[in-house]
This record gives C-alpha cells, sequence and structure tokens, in this order.
C-alpha cells in the first residue's frame, strides 16, 4: 500500500512526530511506500538543522535525515509555514536578503500543492498530531 | 478526482492553525477537488458572528471562510450536538451550515475519500 503522512507538532510539544517516524519504519519494513512525508503548522520544527538536544536525547532531524537517505523517503517542508516560523533554506534566505541554511538534510522546502498530490497519489493519508 | 472532508475541531484563531487550515482547504479546492468542511467541537466557534479580530492583531479568517464559495466549496455541515452543548444556534453562524446529528458523522464520514483531520 502506499502511504502519505502529514505531521503537524512540533518534536517537542508531542510524540506524534516520533509516532509518526516509528510509523514509516514499520510501514516499510512490511514492504509498503511511502510517497511522502509533509511537514506542516509546528511540524516544520523537525526540520531545523541546527537544533541540538543533548547526547542523551533523540536528535530528531537526524534521524529524519537518515530515514531520507536510507529509504529515499521524500521530506516536504511547506514554505509558507516555514517562513513563518523562522525556518529558511539557503536559496530562499538568498532570495529575501538573508543568510540562513535552516534546513537539515534530507528535506526540501516546497508548496502546499504537494500536499494535495500526495493525498491524490496515496492509497492512505494519515495525519499525525 | 477525490472528496475530501476536512474536519475542523479547534476554535477560531488558535495560533496560526485555523488559517494555515484553510490555506490547505483553499489549495485543494484550486486542485478542482470535491471539498466538504464539518465543524466538530470547538470547531462551531469558527464561524461564530461578531468576532472582532483586528482589534487583537489577528487574521480575519470569517472572511477566508466566505471566500470559499468563489473555490466551489460549498458544503459546511456542522454537528448538532456541538453546537447545543456551547449555547449556539446555526443562526449564530455567520454562514449557512448543513446539521448532523453525532449519531450521523460516522455515516458522514465513509461518503469521502479522505478525511482530513484539522
Amino acid at each position: 500500500m502506499k502511504f502519505a503522512l502529514q505531521i503537524n507538532t512540533s518534536p517537542y510539544q508531542s510524540n506524534a512526530g516520533q509516532t509518526a517516524y516509528r510509523f514509516i519504519n514499520a510501514a516499510l519494513g512490511l514492504g509498503h511506500k511511502v510517497f511522502r512525508v509533509f511537514f506542516y503548522h509546528d511540524g516544520v520544527y523537525h526540520a531545523f538543522k541546527y537544533a541540538t538536544p543533548p547526547d542523551d536525547e533523540p536528535w530528531f532531524a537526524v534521524q529524519w535525515s537518515q530515514l531520507a537517505k536510507l529509504h529515499q523517503v521524500d521530506l516536504v517542508v511547506c514554505i509558507s509555514a516555514a517562513q513563518r516560523r523562522g525556518l529558511l533554506c539557503s536559496d530562499e534566505a538568498k532570495r529575501q536578503g538573508k543568510q540562513d541554511d535552516d534546513l537539515a538534510e534530507g528535506f526540501r522546502i516546497s508548496g502546499l500543492g504537494q500536499l494535495v498530490e500526495a493525498t491524490l497519489e496515496a492509497d492512505r493519508f494519515i495525519v499525525f498530531g | 478526482m477525490k472528496s475530501y472532508l476536512f474536519v475542523l475541531r479547534k476554535p477560531a484563531h488558535s495560533g496560526a492553525l485555523v488559517q494555515e487550515m484553510l490555506d490547505i482547504i483553499l489549495t485543494t479546492a484550486a486542485f478542482d477537488q470535491k471539498v466538504c468542511i464539518l465543524l466538530l467541537d470547538d470547531g462551531v466557534f469558527q464561524l461564530k458572528t461578531g468576532q472582532n479580530p483586528e482589534c487583537a492583531s489577528m487574521k480575519d479568517t470569517v472572511a477566508i471562510f466566505k471566500a470559499l464559495e468563489i473555490y466551489d466549496v460549498n458544503d459546511i455541515y456542522a454537528e448538532v450536538e456541538s453546537l447545543q452543548e456551547r449555547g449556539l444556534k446555526p443562526g449564530d453562524l455567520c454562514l449557512p451550515v448543513q446539521e448532523f446529528y453525532r449519531k450521523d458523522i460516522a455515516g458522514l464520514m465513509k461518503r469521502f475519500d479522505v478525511v482530513f483531520a484539522g
């Protein structure tokens, strides 16, 4: 089965993102496909490259980057939700005359059309948080 | 083409939540999909008349709801019990809604390809 997911909460606001991460690993392990993960609302906080938690806590952005690398999962962060919250990739920062480079590896920034496309392509669409 | 039911359960002005949900609703409608909205629980407050969000520097989300008609989003449903429990009548809302009893909500959801929690 082909899944699409949306994650709406930040790593420290809720466990929903971690639940989604575990769901994706379980689904892939059973031979299902994950078409896209869309980060929206405060879910964009998963994609901050420079989040630096203590060593004995999970590093969420790194987990996602590894997942993208290992399984080629498409991780998309909503551009308007990201800009509101101060998450800018280097290209977008340049366009805005800023110097940020906040996006963790394996994520890409795009628009809401990517979310609608994911709901159209997937057999099942699940919202976390 | 798929049919979408957006289930809104949070009150108006819950941070940027309502505004960002409306962005998804507008984008989905712009993709020529069938879009309907269900107001559940505190979600019924999203259409309450007499909001003055500008006084608190907040976005007038009711104005966005009113613009949905342009995108052919005409079906807004509200749960009868959610309205009653909050002392509201359909006349207290600024757009016409179709009322559904709680016992019929599951049946309503089954009619859609995608039920979108918001």
